[in-house]
């Protein structure tokens, strides 16, 4: 039995905006991030990486690298661990070891540009470098896959030769198709025949990566106990650790993950690159071993999102009602499987009520680097196709493309395309509010001499995740609360935490400091990620100060010589039943503590199985040069249904940043291949994403309807605000031009192309 | 500036408002002499090629990407750092007002737009938001979208 909440409004901590906790630290430059970690002995670790996107290495010679002054240790494929092939939940996605470790190291064969083929721990950062380019490898080369087409057509060089794919749960041998997965309801075909409106387009997406501005690193320790000590920057301690002991082939009890402060993730810092690395060379050593990656090796084997081809019809009826859809998804995996293609199913038509829809989806090998979760990964993508849809589909017919859109909307009931039914959600709420916004009920203006305008909207969905959180109290002489959670921090979390329990034991949110532990003084945390960390971590801490609160009790019992149920609490002040007129405020217990029992510490622990969609609506205007195609992103308007917002300036700051990276996806943002593999604009130069400059301040619109699954009425927030961005744009080109794109990015070039 | 080595040159400078001797390899960045030299981890890291912005550092009053300079090159100059903002009086007022209005996410390229924006405030204390857009774009933020940035320089400016 889930529990269900009542919604409140008389809070006195939630819904305020005190200055983050860890605030003071990060605009003084004081805070640890990983790469800031030092330790006595500190040695640095570079990695050897492919020149190829796809070949056999024939041969690995090290001798002149070991032979270098001030290197300590040489690892290959050959040090590896064989991890056996094993599926683990990581919470945002799956991690199989055998694949995870082969991605970290090369064993015969290359699979990515960039691949690591060894790597080397020297005196410093420099000296590692020299010596890494010591390294003789050959290789036989390959022909490189860098589509999903050419994946698959029969002729394809195969990627994994061991790889069993399953196809509707066929297993199929001989292929880059690792699988493919169908799900379907009602009678598409007859409703698609009946339907009086049809459309059927097909988009394609190229890879962008998330982007963070913290290149991974990793800092290990394998002492003579055999325990290896990790410093890392990374969305999860735990899943970091459940990383490293299955690729290293150790218990977990082995792996300590301390994370430091963490420089962006979105997604990309849940896997781990080189933290066993940086273990294995430690072992070799003896000494900890520090590695930080370089920014070309991060666009080139870490993160990105999986390039999409994917086709969408839809069927609807004379009154403007949505019948029928169906969606065939292929989605670039990367050099292993595990493309997204579940959330893909699950998002694609979430915002809208549609009784008969098929979707198949497929995942498929390319010799790009493994895709990682990004920020709703497989959302944005179905979103674009989707949601541009939509629009033309309104157009051909003649009808208001938000009326259709509220007409349409999915509500509670509501079968979403995966067959999952909504409880309560907030998308008929958002786009009434997106009807009232001012953006909206205001003309977009006259464009300059040769520019053009226009307007456009689009729906985005995440489902987002519960999972698993804890967290532990204790309670101060001075009547503030020491708060541990699991949760590692990257936008302002910790502070909404000491902002739960703060609510509930009647504190200021700065009486409650908050801490985020390593694996061995927290317990089982899942990741950052899935919109999950405020939802879930945060209803532990309300947990864990609802257990504080009848710790206390039981205290002032003592106090008061009664019975504790005879104790009430309200407000930071204990209560007595029995004589009304006793009370003792939280503060001033805390202090006589000592002599009341001692220590009072509680525990939050939490394993929350359903969280609460996310449904947001965007509204973009753009302003095109006809000349030269560039597009500004002039105004624009972000409105999302939050449950309740904990901390509103950073759940703006959530909607706000999703919106950007969204912008630069729709308009700027690629992986641009060479033929053999290569990405040819790895470097944040080439890799364009939006700076300052190119955007109007985007301004967020929060609606609030309280979750029912959580004791405040949050809901996640994070993910949502990245999938209206790309339809949103693409809707307002196509408002500006007359002129619809079909791909992404959405660059200057394509515009002008299309102008012809 | 002697040379006493054929690999390390032997510098003055003072960083901070505090002066340092050092022995820097010739190769070695100013962003690496700061950090692995000295031990200053605030300004960062992200990607050595001049193009991210979060190792902004200014050197006698102009602002320039850390990873870009070599350490031997700020003999006999001034750098300021993110650790020089604040005094014995308090925080910065862009520091202050980059936590009243939430203008950091995870942070790590605070450092770099802090750095920046004090670059622009000690020349042009009420800078246009055009202005600060304009200044700001050699400073990636992947968090935030830039919205509160802008509006915590705005806030700290006369």
């Amino acid at each position: 039995m889930v529990a269900t909440f009542e919604p409140k409004t008389d809070y006195k901590v939630v819904g305020t905006r005190p200055i983050r906790h860890d605030g003071y630290d990060k605009v003084t430059g004081r805070a640890i991030y990983g790469g800031d970690m030092k330790l006595p002995g500190l040695i640095w670790g570079v990695m050897v990486r492919s020149p190829h996107a796809h070949a056999t290495i024939k041969s690995i010679d090290t001798s002149a690298a070991e032979a270098m002054k001030g290197v300590f240790s040489v690892i290959t494929g050959a040090d590896m661990p064989k991890a056996p092939s094993k599926l683990v939940d990581l919470g945002e996605g799956n991690v199989n070891f055998k694949w995870a470790s082969n991605k970290l190291m090369a064993d015969t064969k290359v699979l990515y540009r960039g691949h690591p083929v060894a790597a080397v721990a020297a005196v410093d950062r420099y000296v590692a470098e020299e010596a890494a380019r010591k390294v003789v490898v050959e290789y036989d080369v390959l022909p490189a896959i860098t589509n999903v087409v050419d994946a698959l057509k029969p002729d394809a060089p195969i990627l994994l030769d061991d790889l069993v794919g399953d196809d509707l749960g066929e297993d199929v041998t001989n292929t880059n198709m690792a699988a493919h997965v169908r799900h379907e309801f009602g009678d598409v075909e007859g409703a698609m025949a009946s339907a009086t409106h049809t459309i059927e387009r097909e988009y394609n997406m190229q890879m962008v990566h998330q982007g963070y501005i913290e290149p991974h690193n990793a800092t290990a320790l394998w002492d003579e106990e055999d325990r290896i000590k990790v410093w890392t920057s990374t969305q999860g301690s735990f899943p970091a650790r459940t990383q490293i002991a299955g690729i290293l082939q150790v218990d977990v009890s082995r792996v300590k993950v301390t994370p430091l402060e963490i420089g962006g993730g979105f997604g990309g810092k849940i896997p781990v690159y080189f933290e066993p690395i940086a273990a294995l060379l430690s072992k070799k050593s003896q000494r900890p071993v520090k590695m930080v990656m370089e920014r070309t090796a991060v666009f080139e084997t870490t993160g990105p999102t999986p390039g999409a081809r994917m086709i969408v019809k839809l069927g609807a009826d004379s009154n403007g009602k949505l019948t029928a859809a169906t969606a065939d998804i292929w989605f670039e995996a990367g050099a292993n499987p595990g493309a997204f293609i579940g959330p893909a199913a699950q998002c694609v038509y979430a915002p809208y009520e549609i009784p008969n829809t098929r979707i198949d989806g497929w995942d498929v090998l390319v010799n790009k680097p493994k895709v990682a979760p990004y920020r709703a990964p497989g959302s944005p993508q179905v979103a674009f196709a989707m949601e541009s849809a939509v629009d033309e589909l309104c157009e051909q017919a003649g009808w208001d493309s938000l009326q259709f859109r509220i007409d349409n909307a999915s509500k509670e009931g509501t079968r979403r395309g995966d067959g999952v039914l909504f409880s309560k959600i907030g998308m008929q709420e958002v786009l009434e509010a997106t009807k009232q916004t001012d953006h909206w009920n205001s003309p977009i203006g006259d464009a300059p001499e040769g520019k053009v305008r226009g307007r456009g909207i689009a729906n985005g969905y995440w489902f987002n995740i519960g999972l698993k959180s804890s967290a532990n109290l204790s309670v101060n002489s001075d009547g503030t609360v020491q708060l541990t959670e699991g949760s590692t921090d990257i936008g302002g979390s910790r502070t909404s935490m000491a902002m739960h329990v703060a609510e509930v034991l009647g504190l200021d949110a700065h009486d409650v400091r908050p801490v985020v532990g390593d694996t061995e003084s927290v317990g089982f945390t899942d990741v950052t990620g899935g919109s999950r960390t405020t939802y879930a971590t945060g209803y532990a801490c309300w947990q864990a100060a609802n257990n504080l609160v009848d710790v206390l009790k039981q205290r002032v019992a003592i106090l008061w010589d009664v019975k504790a149920e005879d104790v009430d609490f309200k407000d930071g002040v204990f209560i007595s039943n029995a004589e009304s007129a006793k009370t003792i405020s939280f503060k001033e217990l805390a202090g006589k503590l000592e002599d009341l029992g001692g220590p009072a510490n509680s525990t939050g622990a939490v394993d929350l199985e359903s969280a609460g969609d996310g449904f947001g609506t965007h509204i973009a205007d753009v302003e095109i040069d006809l000349a030269t195609g560039k597009t500004d992103v002039i105004r624009y308007t972000a409105i999302q249904d939050v449950g309740t917002a904990i901390h509103p300036s950073y759940v703006e700051g959530q909607l706000q940043g999703g919106s950007v990276q969204g912008i630069g996806w729709a308009l700027n943002e690629e992986y641009f291949m060479h033929e053999d593999g290569r990405m040819a604009n790895s470097s944040f130069l080439d890799y364009r994403m939006p700076t300052s400059l190119d955007l109007p301040p985007i301004d967020t619109v929060l609606v609030e309807v309280p979750n029912p699954l959580h004791p405040y009425g949050v809901r996640g927030v994070g993910e949502t605000p990245i999938c209206p961005p790309i339809p949103a744009i693409a809707n307002a080109i196509n408002d500006a031009t007359g002129k619809r794109l079909y791909s992404t990015p959405m660059n200057a070039g394509s515009i002008v192309e299309s102008l012809k | 500036m002697t040379t006493n080595s054929p690999s390390k040159v032997h510098i003055t400078t003072t960083i901070n408002g505090q002066q340092h001797e050092l022995l820097v390899p010739g190769y070695m960045s100013l962003l690496d002499t700061l950090r692995e030299l000295i031990g200053l981890t605030g300004t960062k890291e992200g990607c050595l090629d001049g193009n991210c912005g979060a190792c902004t550092v200014s050197v006698d009053g102009r602002i320039v990407d850390s990873c870009l300079v070599l350490g031997a090159e700020v003999d006999g100059k001034e750098v300021d750092t993110v650790e020089g903002m604040a005094s014995p009086d308090g925080l910065h007022p862009l520091q202050q007002a980059f936590l009243e209005e939430a203008a950091l996410q995870c942070g790590i390229c605070t450092p770099g737009f802090l750095v920046a924006a004090k670059g622009l405030l000690d020349n042009e204390p009420s800078p246009s938001e055009d202005r600060i857009r304009h200044w700001l774009a050699g400073n990636l933020c992947r968090c935030t979208g830039y919205d509160k940035i802008v509006r915590a320089v705005q806030k700290a400016s006369s």
